[in-house]
């Protein structure tokens, strides 16, 4: 099926697609009253006109980056881990665990053990699932769904019973102490105390997530292991042929894939919260297979898809703020953008075939 | 624990478990031709959402149920149109459309009701509880009259749909030649296809099915289990019955019985919060997590294998 050239399929469906989702959003938005183009120079001003903004933007998108990364890994092996949302609390309550009963000498040190904490409890979090996917062929959609549900269920008893301090009714953590406090982007830029980035929850984790974009682009392009995982992924029997083991395949890359979106519990309880509480992922986990998808598995995409997702959630809440129009919008956008980027794939693909088909034809 | 405790916490496992059944139900006729439904939960909150909706606007519940079936239906065809006709990956078809409908729902209960993303409590539109015959006279009769009037009698319609709907999915998939040529497109289409038979067709009419079952399912939620829609108020249910199918093998009957094990424990998580049970005390969070883990014990294959329909999950591309 070699007939577009390789721009067409990596920037021009996506974008293609985006287009119809945005199209579709605007319709929804105009039906129920409001004025898209309005609604669209709120989100932007929100959003983007302000270095708070900015702030709130970069701080949603550094989650999206963990998780969509995460997807994207597993999708490299052909991989469908939808579990990137209970392996996201766990990687949280390992944060926790790291921030609460390790008394740090500096945030430097912290981040150092919570990164490891986050990775190591969301990856292991993934081998069950991986593990009977691998051994007993298990479908691995099925297993990861439901130990997100196990996950909840689980941090709501340890909150409920084990780290909530005494005579709290809510069930969170207590807050960590000060030594963890990761320096936000008004910290760094501003010193803690202009105007710069004031209020955004936007932190150091950000450039975490850079490195982590990094790394996996070497993992999947540069290694001799991200080799066997796209082998994997393009054919299982052919990468057996070549000696490639397919159980180890799989548990690795769901490892990987694990550990990433443990990270994105770094950002939201250690950087943001400061303390462990209920639903921190809040759907975080979903929004990585939209990024995936978008970004076509490659985390040059990953990180752009990461900014226009968190674009969308800031501008959502600007939106929920100053509008009629709730911030379920956002769950809309991302549907539509999953829809077409990932299911309906073809709408666009096939009618882009035959036009360059036919260019060919004539040049 | 008495007669009366068993019987309500019985009576709560069917009610609970009904929306399961007919979901589960929806489930076993779309994967048995091949077309792995993770929308299950979708359908049935648009469905709930839209049940509510038009049962409020006109005061009928049964105007409810048409537009809560074809608010599930319309899903279903998004699905077909992905996954059918575009060849799309139907596990990413599946978690769009559950984001769609948990997204679409909540934007028009505010912007029609402006209530917070829910439908105003229904007074009238809801389905009443059928009394079946005898039941309040026989109600004194040790043992049985209870359980007769307690657990069997007083549910709604919906509940006898559903029940009744067991035997009719068997009969359907296992008894007639609808069924066999759906079940035959869910091992293996290219069969189906040299004899001469549309497999689109077929899987088309399978997922139509399921979301007639699913509407159902949305608008037992939102008109006889509750009066009206909140956000989310599925919660999670379209995954238990996507377990349940795992569990039940991909059968009718074990759909019945699985679901109604899920269904009781959601009665005793409801009723009781911690059970203590002496020596150590179960936690609430473990009932509620329960099928879930059963359901990865059995997809560990260690209670007997659940082999899913061989071609489920694979678009059909037709050769030319």
């Amino acid at each position: 099926m070699d007939r577009m050239p390789v721009w067409a399929d990596v920037v021009l469906i996506p974008l293609i697609s985006l287009l119809l989702a945005a199209v579709l959003s605007a319709v929804a938005i105009w039906a129920i009253g409001e004025n898209p183009w309005e609604a669209f120079s709120l989100m932007v001003d929100g959003a983007l006109m302000r270095s708070s903004g900015w702030g709130y933007t970069l701080y949603y998108a550094t989650n999206f980056i963990f998780t969509g990364l995460a997807v994207s890994v597993a999708f490299h092996a052909k991989l469908f881990n939808i579990g990137g949302e209970g392996q996201a609390v766990i990687g949280s309550l390992g944060v926790a665990l790291c921030c609460l009963f390790i008394p740090w000498p500096h945030w430097t040190l912290a981040l150092l053990g919570s990164t490891l904490g986050a990775a190591l409890f969301g990856a292991l979090w993934a081998l069950i699932p991986a593990y009977l996917q691998a051994a007993r062929g298990s479908h691995i959609v099925i297993t990861t769904i439901m130990f997100n549900f196990i996950a909840a269920a689980f941090l709501n008893y340890v909150l409920v019973n084990l780290l909530r301090p005494v005579g709290a009714m809510e069930p969170a953590s207590a807050t960590f102490p000060d030594a963890t406090h990761l320096p936000t982007f008004r910290d760094i830029f501003a010193g803690g105390e202009g105007v710069l980035f004031r209020g955004a929850p936007a932190n150091v984790t950000f450039f975490v997530a850079l490195a982590a974009c990094v790394l996996v682009w070497l993992l999947i392009w540069r290694t001799k292991l991200g080799y066997e995982i796209r082998s994997q992924g393009n054919s299982e029997s052919g990468a057996k042929y070549a000696g490639i083991s397919p159980f180890r395949i799989i548990i690795v890359a769901m490892l990987i894939s694990g550990a990433l979106s443990g990270l994105m519990g770094i950002n939201v309880t250690q950087g943001e919260a400061e303390r462990l509480i209920l639903n921190s992922a809040e759907g975080a986990g979903f929004i990585g297979i939209a990024v995936a998808l978008m970004g076509r598995n490659h985390p040059v995409g990953v990180l752009l898809a990461s900014i226009l997702f968190g674009f969308l959630y800031q501008g959502g809440a600007e939106l929920a703020m100053w509008t009629s129009i709730p911030r379920e919008l956002i769950v809309v956008i991302q549907a539509l953008v999953i829809l077409f980027t990932g299911a309906m794939d073809n709408i666009v693909r096939w009618p882009l075939e035959r036009v360059f088909m036919a260019l060919r034809k004539e040049g | 624990m008495d007669l009366m405790t068993l019987l309500q916490i019985l009576d709560s496992t069917v009610r609970l478990g009904t929306p399961l059944l007919l979901m589960c139900l929806a489930g076993l006729f779309s994967e048995r031709a091949g077309v792995v439904d993770i929308g299950l939960e979708g359908k049935a909150l648009a469905a709930a959402f839209f049940s509510a909706a038009f049962a409020y606007y006109s005061g009928s519940v049964w105007v409810g149920l048409l537009a809560g079936v074809l608010a599930a239906i319309a899903f279903s065809m998004i699905h077909g149109l992905a996954s059918i006709t575009f060849r799309g990956n139907q596990l990413i078809s599946g978690v769009a459309l559950n984001f769609l409908a948990s997204g679409v729902t909540v934007l028009i209960a505010q912007t029609w009701f402006a209530q917070g993303g829910r439908t105003p409590t229904l007074e009238e539109g809801r389905y009443s509880n059928i009394t079946l015959p005898f039941a309040e006279s026989l109600q004194d009769v040790p043992i049985i009259g209870p359980i007769y009037y307690e657990l069997i009698s007083g549910h709604s319609i919906l509940v006898y749909v559903a029940f009744l709907l067991v035997p009719l999915s068997w009969w359907v998939l296992f008894r007639t030649r609808f069924g066999l040529r759906l079940r035959a497109v869910g091992e293996n289409p290219a069969a189906v296809d040299t004899a001469g038979i549309s497999v689109q067709r077929l899987r088309f009419a399978a997922i139509i099915i399921a979301g007639v079952l699913c509407g159902l399912a949305g608008s037992y939620l939102a008109t006889a289990l509750q009066a009206g829609f909140v956000r989310e108020m599925t919660a999670g249910r379209g995954y238990i019955a996507l377990a349940a199918l795992i569990f039940a093998k991909w059968r009718p009957w074990y759909c019945l019985s699985a679901t109604m094990l899920f269904g009781l424990l959601q009665a005793i998580a409801l009723r009781y919060q911690n059970i203590d049970l002496g020596a150590f005390v179960i936690p609430v969070q473990f009932m509620n997590a329960l099928p879930y883990i059963l359901t990865i014990v059995i997809l560990a294959g260690f209670v007997g294998a659940a082999i899913p329909p061989r071609a489920s999950g694979e678009p059909y591309v037709k050769e030319r």
